[in-house]
């Protein structure tokens, strides 16, 4: 089972198993590859941005580059 | 100065990911003041120093950040053409000082592993040591100095601990370069060394770097250079080659997953994380300053804070300046006497130049508080919250930060949309930031407003109106950008998806000397531009103004004042005035703003040395704010009506008056066409308001 980035609520933490665009060049680059364990930290103004914690560091992307992301293994908070 | 005949000192890179102390580490080595802030993106040009190493120099270069060799903005580009030698005038580099941040080691680790593969020696600055405890992370920099094979050197660039140490492993990598060899994908450097082999009588190791990129980035900048270079049978071999090592797959997608495997390798028994201590005071903060609600209105209370205190703080400091320039004029004609040299002094430098400086106090407090926005880490606290907004107006999240450093100066905020990948996301910025009020306008809007608002407070004195009509200003230059970033998106609303990537980094306390220093070069800045292009400007005016001279008596004792009305100054303005005149300008106003065209505040130096210079006027009062309140049109009425000031005002938060910003404009669009079309865009708007303001205000006076 596995959800998108976004459907997570804040404090709530998965592993990536995969992506559905190709554009994510830079996010892998940035650590966000199939293993890595995301926290979502919190929500911006009206949803968007999201702020994530990934490896130790805090990272904001607009909500639909995060719906790409997705996670299985979800953790509630 | 003597020619010397020794060769150029050999070229050191200083390279890593945004805000991991790059700058700060190079400073430390070169003694110089590069701009340090703790967000990422702070540098976005090259810039070299010279250092020493005992007794040897090297020229060092400061790159901007980035994440990652496949360059994909402008300030990333610059990072890779550095290291792979692509400058003109600029040496490839003999050795390479990739500087990690300790506390974030995988990621950082990502980009040395790239810089290890272009076969460069490398030296790793392991920065941030200080944080280590505070994060809850223990490394063991020996053992992965080990693996590695290149030099790991710990230290806390902040604080200038370990620099030597650098300099020592930088020293010997020159003399006996150690370089790694990781074969992180054999498959993907054999086909790196065969094609650069193909393409290049000289293979470099940059070539080298150049050639992996292509294979990797399919259509990316690297692919380009290649193409452009050998021509379109590049392409194909490329292809070929990227289905022979991928089998089919994505080849970025590959090198990210290799790597991170690798480094996952790397870091086993090296990096110790206790997940328990995270950082609470960070959390906690995040918590209310990120929080939808809270967050918002701290940035509104931190916004409104700012101008309340350029009013209520500066006034007394201004007030005192003003007083004494006003005294120093007199002083100056007492001593000059009334002739030549007397009105040069008090009339043009003290009158025209000591005018502006009047408002160095509020400048001051302005970058104070931007000083403090940036090293703090607050600026990407408030990208985050702003981003929906950005959003709707066709921004890219990236183009907040130069849109906020361009209330200190749109040049800055200009170059700093190097960050921007999207090149018509960056055009939309750089036609908005010079919209954002600089603080070249707020000595023009201080000036108008400490004549003009009363000082009325409310709340108790919490707030003033005068600090209230600024804000409004503030708004109108926000306004206009969001306007023309909207305007602009719409023109190209079939580009691509524009993204907001932002690291947040760290909250640190600014600490008081690098504050200070930041200050203390901001001005000395703002001095320098007194002292030389409205120096310049002030002169010309006073000249323009006092000549010809009305023909004094020879025996007589009295000389005969300068009649200002017949002055080259005066018959040029009685020429220009009609076209200003439906803004309820006279010739004087007039010729004060067109004379700051070429940088906003001379206007506050031209109508100094004009109504200083116009002795018919004299009345008593000695400050040019006194003085403007008394101004009056041939037929006695008053020049600054409050719907003539406003419209000036309304002038001055559009018109584009700033040859600076023009240059950087052309240099960073690359064509005259946006410099030109952004000139007369924010000109007819700035007159347009004006008018509109003007006649408005009137209609409503009158009614
Ligand atoms: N705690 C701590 N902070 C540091 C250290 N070195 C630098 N900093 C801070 O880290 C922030 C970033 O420093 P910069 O030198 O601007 O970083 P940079 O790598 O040049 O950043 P970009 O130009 O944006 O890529 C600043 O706030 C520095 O004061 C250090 O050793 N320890
Ligand atoms: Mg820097």
């Amino acid at each position: 089972m596995s959800a998108a980035l976004t459907a997570l609520s804040p404090g709530q933490a998965g592993d990536i198993c995969g992506f559905t665009s190709d554009d994510v060049q830079r996010l892998m680059e940035m650590g966000l590859v199939e293993g890595t364990t995301v926290e979502v930290l919190r929500y911006a103004p009206a949803g968007d941005p999201v702020e994530i914690r990934v490896m130790g560091y805090a990272l904001s992307l607009r909500k639909a580059e995060a719906a790409c992301i997705l996670l299985d293994n979800v953790r509630p908070a | 100065m003597t020619v010397s005949a020794v060769a150029s000192p050999p070229v050191v890179v200083t390279i890593g990911n945004p805000n991991t102390g790059k700058s700060t580490l190079f400073n430390a080595l070169t003694g110089l003041r590069q701009k340090v802030g703790n967000y990422p993106g702070v540098t976005v040009e090259q810039v070299s120093g010279s250092a020493r190493l005992g007794e040897r120099e090297i020229r060092l270069v400061d790159v901007p950040g980035t994440y990652s060799l496949a360059a994909t903005s402008p300030d990333e580009i610059i990072a890779v053409d550095v290291l792979a030698g692509d400058i003109v005038d600029l040496p490839p580099p003999a050795a390479v000082i990739v500087v990690v941040d300790a506390t974030n080691l995988r990621r950082n680790l990502f980009l040395l592993t790239q810089v290890l593969e272009a076969a460069v020696p490398v030296v790793v600055a392991l920065n941030m040591t200080d944080r280590l405890a505070a994060t809850g992370v223990s490394l063991d920099h020996a053992e992965l100095e080990r693996r590695l094979g290149v030099p790991v050197v710990p230290i806390v660039a902040a604080e200038g601990r370990g620099i030597d140490d650098v300099r020592d492993a930088v020293a010997v990598q020159l003399d006996t370069p150690r370089i790694a060899d990781l074969a992180i994908n054999p498959r993907l450097d054999a086909a790196v060394a065969m094609l650069t082999k193909e393409l290049a009588k000289d293979p470099l190791p940059a070539r080298h770097l150049e050639v992996r990129r292509a294979l990797i980035d399919v259509g990316g900048y690297a692919e380009q250079r290649l193409v452009a270079r050998h021509g379109e049978a590049v392409r194909a071999r490329l292809e070929a080659l990227r289905s022979d090592i991928g089998s089919g797959r994505n080849l970025a997608t590959l090198e990210a997953r290799d790597r991170y495997s690798y480094i996952q390798g790397l870091l086993d028994g090296v990096e110790q994380r206790s997940e328990v201590t995270r950082e609470r005071a960070r959390d906690l903060a995040d918590a209310v300053l990120n929080h939808p609600l809270s967050g918002t209105a701290i940035f509104v209370l931190v916004m409104a804070l700012v101008f309340q205190a350029v009013f209520a703080w500066a006034g007394p400091l201004v007030d005192g300046i003003d007083y004494l320039t006003g005294a120093c004029g007199e002083a100056a004609t007492a001593l000059l006497g009334n002739g030549l040299v007397g009105s040069f002094v008090a009339d043009g430098v003290i009158a025209g130049v000591g005018s502006v400086v009047v408002f160095l106090p509020q400048i001051l407090i302005l970058f104070a508080f931007i000083i403090v926005l940036e090293d703090t880490g607050y600026m990407a606290r408030a990208a985050f919250l702003m981003d929906r907004v950005m959003r709707g107006i066709g921004l890219s999240g990236q183009a907040f930060i130069p849109m906020l450093s361009s209330f200190a100066c749109a040049v800055p905020g200009i170059m700093g949309t190097r960050i921007i990948a999207n090149r018509h996301d960056r055009l939309a910025t750089i036609l908005a930031a010079p919209f954002m009020t600089c603080s070249a306008r707020l000595p023009v809007y201080s000036l108008l407003i400490a004549a003009f608002v009363p000082d009325t407070r409310y709340a108790g004195g919490l707030l003033n109106l005068q600090g209230l009509v600024l804000l409004a200003l503030y708004l109108l230059g926000i306004l206009g950008a969001a306007l023309t970033a909207w305007l602009v998106s719409r023109l190209y609303w079939r580009r691509p998806r524009s993204r907001f990537l932002l690291e947040m980094p760290p909250y640190r306390m600014p600490s008081l000397r690098a504050v200070l220093l930041k200050l203390l070069s901001r001005a000395l800045i703002f001095l320098r531009r007194a002292g030389t292009i409205i120096f310049a400007v002030t002169i010309v005016i006073w000249m323009l103004a006092s000549f010809p001279r009305a023909h004094a008596p020879t025996t007589a004792a009295v000389a005969a004042p300068p009649t200002l009305e017949n002055s080259y100054l005066g018959r040029l303005g009685h020429g220009i005035a009609p076209l200003f005149a439906p803004l309820g300008w006279d010739w004087k106003v007039t010729a004060a703003v067109l004379a700051s065209f070429p940088a906003r505040e001379v206007v506050i130096a031209a109508l100094g040395t004009i109504y200083a210079v116009d002795t018919e006027a004299e009345d008593g009062t000695t400050t040019l704010t006194g003085r403007i309140r008394e101004a009056r049109h041939p037929d006695g009425s008053l020049v600054y009506t409050l719907p003539m000031v406003l419209g000036l005002l309304i002038f001055y938060a559009y018109c584009l008056q700033c040859v600076s910003t023009v240059a950087v404009m052309r240099r960073e669009t690359g064509t005259w066409r946006w410099p030109l079309v952004a000139w007369c865009y924010m000109t007819a708007l700035g007159y347009g308001g004006a008018y509109v303001a003007y006649t408005a205000g009137n209609a409503l006076l009158v009614a």
